[in-house]
């Protein structure tokens, strides 16, 4: 394994500046697609809802039940700082909390589609934009 | 006392354990050589989330249709994609499928080769919390990420 590795990488250390600089560029063109930021979301849901987000709000939502067997804590845990584990299948999930995982809440198609799914899940319905700017307020108050 | 006994029957034992690490081995290739179709990236990035993404050889091609066809109620959960995504995955899938019978509601676990791998792990084993479903393949195949499930790498967590 290791030896594959490293003939792999060594080619490229001759062409690795420009091939640096290309993937720079690349990375800026599609920076506008991808990239967001958790308060950018936190922003945005709050326009759309018309309401100041309410963390404790945001709290008590993802830890309650919503009619139907799953919490957002079932997966996630209550304090989404750690590992949480899929309820059904034990996958170990990653932590949910920006503070705790740099990666959350940083492409809006990707935060929208789990919104979509795990709502339905959770509560068979959509999400609000209320709704998701308190639960995004709450997990941003979630500092190491 | 193996040193007291006579030739023929060591030899006998050799041959027969010989034979059997033959049929062992030619049973984890057949597996082995399914698994390691290197797996298009978005159905590893949109598919192993909730699980290990699980080769495509492992369910022939009317399962994956099945599934893929039903993906907001995929086994008690909503993991629906946009259509294009869908579909890409669809056809990648059905291109790389395996060749045997569809097994109980498109279930993995449920195949007679998964069943009869599995037949000495008990039930018990399955409910422990580090593992918690015959699913989480990742939970014992340690490299099950890399579709690696060769039996080198198992570990079974307490």
């Amino acid at each position: 394994m290791n030896n594959f590795h490293r003939s792999w990488r060594q080619p490229a250390l001759r062409t690795g500046r420009v091939a640096g600089l290309v993937t720079g560029l690349l990375m800026a063109l599609s920076a506008q697609a991808q990239t967001n930021t958790p308060a950018q979301l936190l922003s945005q849901y709050s326009q759309q809802a018309g309401t100041r987000p309410d963390a404790s709000k945001g709290q008590q939502f993802f830890t309650s039940k919503h009619g139907r067997e799953w919490a957002c804590a079932s997966c996630h845990r209550a304090t989404p700082t750690g590992t949480g584990q899929h309820a059904a299948t034990g996958r170990p999930i990653r932590p949910l909390a920006p503070g705790f995982n740099p990666e959350r809440f940083t492409d809006a198609a990707k935060t929208e589609k789990w919104f979509r799914r795990n709502c339905n899940d959770v509560a068979g319905r959509e999400c609000t934009a209320a709704e998701k700017a308190d639960v995004l307020a709450w997990l941003l108050t979630l500092k190491p | 006392m193996m040193i007291k006994r006579r030739m023929p029957s060591l030899l006998t034992a050799s041959l027969l354990l010989a034979f059997t690490s033959f049929t062992v081995h030619a049973d984890d290739d057949e597996h082995e050589g399914r698994a390691r179709i290197p797996l298009l990236p978005k159905y590893q990035q949109e598919c192993s989330a909730c699980h290990v993404a699980y080769p495509p050889g492992m369910l022939p091609a009317a399962s994956w249709q099945r599934l893929m066809n039903g993906l907001p109620k995929h086994f008690g959960t909503d993991a629906s994609l946009d259509a294009a995504t869908t579909k890409a995955l669809s056809t990648w899938l059905t291109a790389n499928a395996g060749s045997r019978s569809a097994p109980p509601q498109d279930r993995i676990t449920q195949s007679s080769w998964f069943l009869h791998e599995h037949d000495e792990v008990p039930t018990r084993t399955w409910q422990r919390a580090s593992i918690k479903s015959p699913a989480n393949c990742a939970a014992c195949h340690t490299r099950a990420d890399q579709g690696d499930f060769n039996e080198r790498f198992i570990r079974i967590p307490r």
